[in-house]
């Protein structure tokens, strides 16, 4: 055997190889998705598994797409999501908090799996990459029609878990109500969950108990609208359009729309340009949305809402623009100064004129 | 603290409310329990019943017959149980779960095109005078008509474990089937009948969920339930007065703390939320030690397979 033979060899093998890669590359990307609640919940996990059809749509038969429900965080999460990656999955999605330590866990031992992680903070690897929407934004204008809209001067707020997330929805809707109604007070209550639909009822009809006429919720069940439906009193759907769940008491729904996101990440995991990567896009971007405004609305409340949502949109209006204070009445942001979103995403103070305090 | 803006009377209506569903499934539960069968999968037949009641209750408009429907569904899926355990002597603890596993997902197929849809109205009771009384009235005398039947039903298991002839039956077989089974009693039937009444009850538990207390269908929506009606079962030490007594604790502590929460009243609202929970794994621990189950007067044969010899 001769040099030129001693080359050829290994050339041809790595010409097959790379023959063998491109069949491959034939093969439908796997793309798995968990969520935390069931799909059909017609909040959050309803909203990622509306996306993750319209990704089977686009794609057609270049994705194949699979997704496992009601997933517990810690192991749980960690057993499903190394189930996935040893079944020939190339990227994953969690789509909750509390899934980051399990998914960065899993993301050291499989360096070639994409993992996408919804409202997360923890990147310990190269392949974890974080999204997330700016909600409060929503909440801002949603604050704002509930502001103008209250009779009692009593907005109830149905909560899950005090973390920042949770915590600057309150404040940013709060502030946009007070901005409009100095007198407007919100009640707030924890239920410690984010989908227990007897629990988030139970909670509407007490916060009604003590004067509630509209109810604002950053729980994922329809419960609190259908309530509010039962009793003619206003609500605020969660993540999706709840409107028939409450066609009269309905007067939007901040949506989560995730489509575009995923479309664009699978697209460039497709195309090999995918890498980590940290977002949070809100209006602007399309990822928060609204349903259509019920009637119930007066026109002059509905127009200024719509006015807000563009200037949001825009770049022109940040919801949390100061001065704002600190419920304890130390400064916070000065005049003019707009969040960084580092305070956002640590937010764990109300802002001033909020009664009550956010619970350890 | 400032109590005042909350109203007892209110209150202690919305308790009975939120006792309701778990007691149903708990009083279910404890009849299969004291026939010596351990039925773990009190949630998937719950789940069942709040889909099926709906189901029926949305095309017929008719709360009752949804109620009904309900009945029939948590029976239906229960002998499922009866058959792997009682028939095919699986793992009682095995086949709970998993009709648990598969009432969440077969609720979730049947209840697909019901999503969204709001059931018939289910009228409070009237019940004249006593409705309008002061304080009891709202309290005791305008509820739905399924808080009268749970309790109801609560005093007719009563009576019928402690003062008659089926009664003690059941209970013999719960304690020591060889014995009962040695006396002729039908062990294997008297099971089956107890598991189908445990499915009926639980089922109707969560038809109250998503024909009443929340009126609505969606996925998964007995979060957890069906597991509290489970703990309780024990907690009440297979005693149907003090199930009574536990389902109104426990719906007391949801109730009181959302209700403390919304007044504004500053109570650590994390370890009230948890409360319940925590009660459950404590009593679920308990359980299953030997020598506690023992001290709480658990029925002799509790979760034992049963196999006639001879």
């Amino acid at each position: 055997m001769n040099r030129r033979h001693l080359l050829a060899a290994p050339a041809l093998a790595l010409g097959l190889s790379a023959l063998g890669g491109a069949a491959f590359a034939q093969d439908p990307l796997k793309v798995g998705f968990i969520y935390i609640g069931p799909v059909g919940d017609h909040g959050w996990s309803y909203t990622h598994d509306l996306a993750r059809r319209a990704v089977e749509e686009h794609f057609g038969d270049a994705v194949e797409t699979s997704f496992v429900e009601s997933v517990a965080y810690g192991a749980d999460a960690e057993r499903v999501m190394t189930q996935m990656a040893l079944s020939g999955t190339d990227m994953i999605f969690a789509t909750s908090f509390g899934y980051g330590p399990d998914m960065n866990a899993v993301a050291q031992r499989f360096p070639d799996v994409a993992f996408e992680h919804a409202t997360g903070y923890i990147q310990e690897a190269p392949n974890v990459s974080l999204y997330n929407a700016r909600f409060y934004e929503g909440r801002a204008v949603i604050g704002h029609i509930a502001g103008k809209m209250t009779e009692t001067n009593t907005v109830g707020y149905i909560a899950s878990f005090p973390i920042p997330e949770v915590v600057m929805g309150i404040n940013s809707a709060y502030l946009h109500a007070k901005a409009v109604n100095p007198d407007v007070n919100f009640r707030v209550v924890w239920v410690y969950s984010w989908y227990d639909p007897a629990q988030e009822a139970a909670a509407a009809e007490a916060l009604m108990e003590q004067g509630a006429d509209i109810l604002m919720q950053h729980t994922d069940s329809t419960a609190p609208v259908t309530i509010a439906q039962d009793r003619g009193i206003y609500a605020f759907g969660q993540a999706s359009d709840m409107t028939s769940f409450a066609p009269e008491s309905h007067l939007t729904a901040i949506l989560d729309v995730w489509a575009p996101y995923y479309i664009e990440r699978i697209q460039a995991r497709i195309d090999g340009t995918w890498e980590a990567g940290n977002v949070w896009h809100g209006i602007e971007e399309g990822m928060v949305g609204f349903a259509a405004l019920n009637d119930a609305i007066p026109e002059d409340v509905r127009a200024e809402a719509e006015d807000m949502i563009e200037r949001i949109a825009s770049g022109e209006y940040h919801p949390f623009t100061g001065p704002i204070n600190r419920q304890d009445g130390t400064e916070w942001l000065a005049e003019g100064e707009t969040a960084p979103d580092g305070d956002l995403l640590g937010m764990d103070f109300y802002v001033e004129g909020m009664s009550g305090s956010v619970p350890n | 603290m400032d109590l005042s803006s909350i109203n007892p009377v209110v209150l202690a209506a919305a308790l009975m409310v939120a006792a309701t569903p778990i007691l149903l499934a708990a009083i279910g539960e404890l009849v299969a329990e004291k026939a010596g069968v351990l039925n773990l999968g009190v949630e998937g037949m719950m789940i069942t019943g709040a889909v099926t009641g709906f189901a029926v209750a949305v095309m017929t408009r008719n709360p009752y017959l949804g109620m009904l429907a309900a009945l029939c569904g948590g029976a239906a899926v229960s002998l499922i149980f009866a058959l792997l355990t009682q028939v095919l002597m699986a793992n009682q603890v095995a086949s709970g779960l998993a009709l648990t596993l598969f009432g969440l997902g077969f609720s979730a197929l049947l209840g697909q095109g019901f999503v969204g849809i709001p059931p018939p109205r289910t009228p409070k009771m009237d019940l004249g005078f006593l409705s309008d009384l002061p304080v009891l009235g709202p309290i005791l005398f305008r509820h739905d008509p399924m808080v009268y039947v749970s309790i109801a039903l609560v005093a007719a298991v009563w009576y019928w474990l402690n003062h008659t002839r089926g009664g003690r039956i059941l209970r013999a077989v719960g304690e020591n089937h060889e014995a009962a089974h040695a006396l002729g009693y039908r062990v294997r039937r008297v099971r089956i009948l107890a598991i189908a009444f445990g499915g009926a009850c639980a089922g109707l538990g969560g038809a109250y969920l998503s024909l009443i207390r929340v009126p609505q269908w969606t996925e998964g929506m007995t979060a957890g339930a069906g597991w509290i009606a489970l703990a309780l079962v024990v907690f009440a030490s297979w005693r149907p007065w003090r199930a009574l007594l536990g389902a109104y604790l426990f719906g007391g502590i949801i109730v009181l703390q959302l209700n403390l929460q919304a007044a504004g009243v500053r109570i650590p609202v994390e370890y009230l939320a948890m409360s319940p929970y925590l009660v459950t794994i404590l009593v679920l621990v308990v359980m299953s030690s030997g020598r506690a189950r023992k001290t709480l007067a658990a029925p002799g044969s509790l979760g034992r397979p049963f196999h006639a010899t001879g």
